[in-house]
């Protein structure tokens, strides 16, 4: 039982804490709580059908239910969402920065911008669940009485691997620095030399993609519906609060720790009340320590 | 066509009362409450739990007279409102909002699981209204909601600017500008913002034991988190800061969003309704995002304070 809550546990962490990275770098960078990053994971998860629609998810390839056109829809997915998170920066949030508005100001408009994105995708593809496949698997036993599907093991390795290429990229390179130092400070970094709205740009596309990701691994496990990044919401601001603003690592470890106390839960608490679990989880990080497990800013 | 009117004139007034509640809390004292529906919630379920006709499945339901669910729903809410704000009101404003939110989220989950007292997804029905049994049609019962929703509104709009304009209200202004400085001419900032946002959280449980009064039952999907997007739409519409803004952007955006209902049953064939209903609500955030673009003060905006010495 608890071998396979912590499993269950890991998948969802995985993809809470892909969804949490946006959210942890718009805290820190453009300082401000983005409630439409969830519907980032949406718009991805949607993209990733379209593409699919058309190309179809191939024929099943190993033990996976899905074959290298769904990967490579997840890719194009990711290309969008990023420009499309972009999009709504220049169209919305950019013209209220440059106005100066408070960041609460980008709150409201965030609640707006996720009333449109959420809607749209009902709009056009209804209330009903859609599926990128329906091939069956079989889950593997990898210890005793823990079993996954071929296609979760799949999901959580491809989500360490996009974590650990952001984390060289982030290291490394010279525009990953410059991301770092926006996290850190806004103002220093201006005065480095440093192209604002250059990273601002960079900081959405990342996170769009990362959230595209996140949101066609929701799909696969099992079905795509408009409230699948919703859902996550609380999640992924527990898993960014809890791991500190404007860190990479701590959005990663918070998203596992998130994603394992949910299902951990399930053990003791009715599946009903399973979507207080965040806000709980939130609630108690908030109390002990605001600033998060990685994070010091006073 | 007047029976609509009459309808649409009380659901104006109690979400009315929603928006003035938020004014307090938003405009007034600057706490970002992103949970409105919850405490909407909460009241409209304390009212209906104590005065719903007894049944033998629930534990509530106690078949009480209305004036009693109406003030015990104020005093819970009120309650809640304390025991949240204790914890929270500390947080900064994007992290509140975050709470907050979450807040609504888990009372929601109550009302749909614990169905002993709730009723879970199909709710509580024959709720106390106020009088019912003098009115004989629906007609008749709604004008006379229509009037006694009119005395409330006064009542509430008359006490708000009363003790905003006190000063009480000028210390919630004063931190809203600038909270260090209120702090440093010895106004504790936490207990005022505390003060503001019981006393918010009480009118938000007053609108919600209205409403469930006025419709007689009670469900899970009528507090969905859409509600505090709405009542904040109208907040800001309207012009945070100032009462008169909050109404008019209660009745501005419920009548776009009613108006658009309409058009919309009227042109999207009803196999479609989840999509007409998705139009409803894009037009609610695209709202939202143009105020905030092209008139980010609402429509009557606050009214700026000039001290009366400044030409002495």
């Amino acid at each position: 039982m608890i071998g396979q809550a912590i499993a269950d546990g890991i998948l969802t962490g995985a993809i809470i804490a892909l969804g949490a990275i946006g959210v942890t770098f718009t805290l820190a960078i453009m300082r401000f709580a983005n409630f439409a990053h969830s519907e980032l994971l949406t718009w991805g998860a949607y993209m990733a059908l379209v593409v699919v629609a058309f190309a179809g998810p191939g024929t099943p390839t190993g033990p996976f239910s899905f074959g290298w056109q769904l990967l490579a829809a997840a890719l194009v997915a990711a290309a969008l969402t990023g420009l499309a998170a972009w999009a709504v920066d220049a169209l919305v949030f950019r013209r209220l920065r440059r106005r100066g508005a408070l960041p609460l100001t980008m709150v409201f408009a965030a609640f707006g911008a996720a009333l449109v994105m959420r809607h749209l995708v009902v709009l056009i593809w209804g209330h009903e669940s859609h599926y990128y496949t329906r091939e069956l698997q079989i889950a593997v036993e990898l210890l005793p009485g823990v079993r996954m599907l071929p296609d979760q093991l799949f999901i959580v390795g491809l989500a360490l691997a996009a974590m650990l290429t952001l984390h060289v990229f982030l290291a490394r390179s010279r525009t990953g620095m410059a991301m770092r130092a926006m996290a850190e400070s806004p103002a220093l970094a201006q005065v480095c030399g440093i192209e604002v709205e250059a990273v601002v740009r960079l900081t959405w596309i990342i996170s769009g993609a990362l959230a595209a990701f996140a949101g066609v691994f929701l799909g696969l496990t099992p079905q795509l519906h408009p409230e699948i990044g919703f859902n996550l919401l609380l999640s992924l601001f527990a898993a960014a609060i809890l791991g500190g603003a404007g860190s990479l690592a701590g959005a990663v470890v918070g998203g596992f720790l998130v994603g394992l106390a949910e299902n951990l839960s399930l053990l003791v608490v009715s599946p009903g009340y399973k979507g207080a679990m965040p806000f709980l989880l939130l609630l108690a990080i908030l109390i002990v320590r605001p600033h998060g497990i990685f994070g010091d800013r006073s | 066509m007047l029976s609509y009117l009459v309808f649409f004139a009380c659901i104006v007034l109690i979400l009315g009362v929603l928006t003035l509640a938020l004014n307090l809390q938003w405009g007034f004292t600057g706490v970002f409450n992103a949970g409105v529906v919850g405490f909407y919630a909460i009241g409209a379920y304390t009212h209906a739990i104590l005065t719903a006709a007894p049944q033998p499945q629930y534990v509530g339901n106690f078949g009480l007279p209305w004036l009693v669910g109406v003030l015990a729903a104020m005093a819970a809410t009120a309650l809640a409102g304390w025991l949240i704000g204790l914890v929270t009101i500390r947080l900064r404003g994007d992290y509140l909002a975050i709470a907050t939110f979450g807040v609504a989220v888990s009372i929601q989950l109550v009302t749909l699981n614990w169905e002993r007292l709730t009723g879970g997804p199909q709710g509580l029905t024959r709720i106390g209204k106020p009088l019912a049994r003098l009115f004989d049609t629906p007609f008749a019962f709604n004008l006379w909601f229509l009037g006694l929703m009119i005395v409330v509104m006064a009542l509430v709009y008359w006490a708000l600017e009363r003790i905003l304009r006190s000063p009480w209200g000028r210390v919630l202004r004063a931190i809203r500008e600038d909270e260090t400085a209120a702090i440093a001419l010895g106004k504790s900032a936490r207990r005022f913002r505390l003060e503001a946002f019981v006393l918010g959280s009480a009118l938000m449980g007053l609108a919600g034991a209205l409403y469930v009064s006025f419709i007689g039952f009670v469900s899970p999907f009528d507090f969905l988190p859409i509600v505090t997007f709405q009542v904040w739409a109208m907040l800001i519409v309207g012009g945070s800061g100032n009462n008169r803004g909050a109404l008019l952007g209660a009745l501005v955006v419920w009548a776009i969003w009613a108006g658009s209902g309409v058009l919309v049953s009227k042109l999207v064939p009803p196999s479609r309704a989840a999509q007409g209903a998705a139009i409803q609500v894009i037009l609610i955030g695209l709202l939202l995002m143009l105020a905030l673009l092209f008139r980010p003060r609402g429509l009557i905006g606050e009214a700026a304070v000039v001290s009366r010495h400044v030409n002495d």
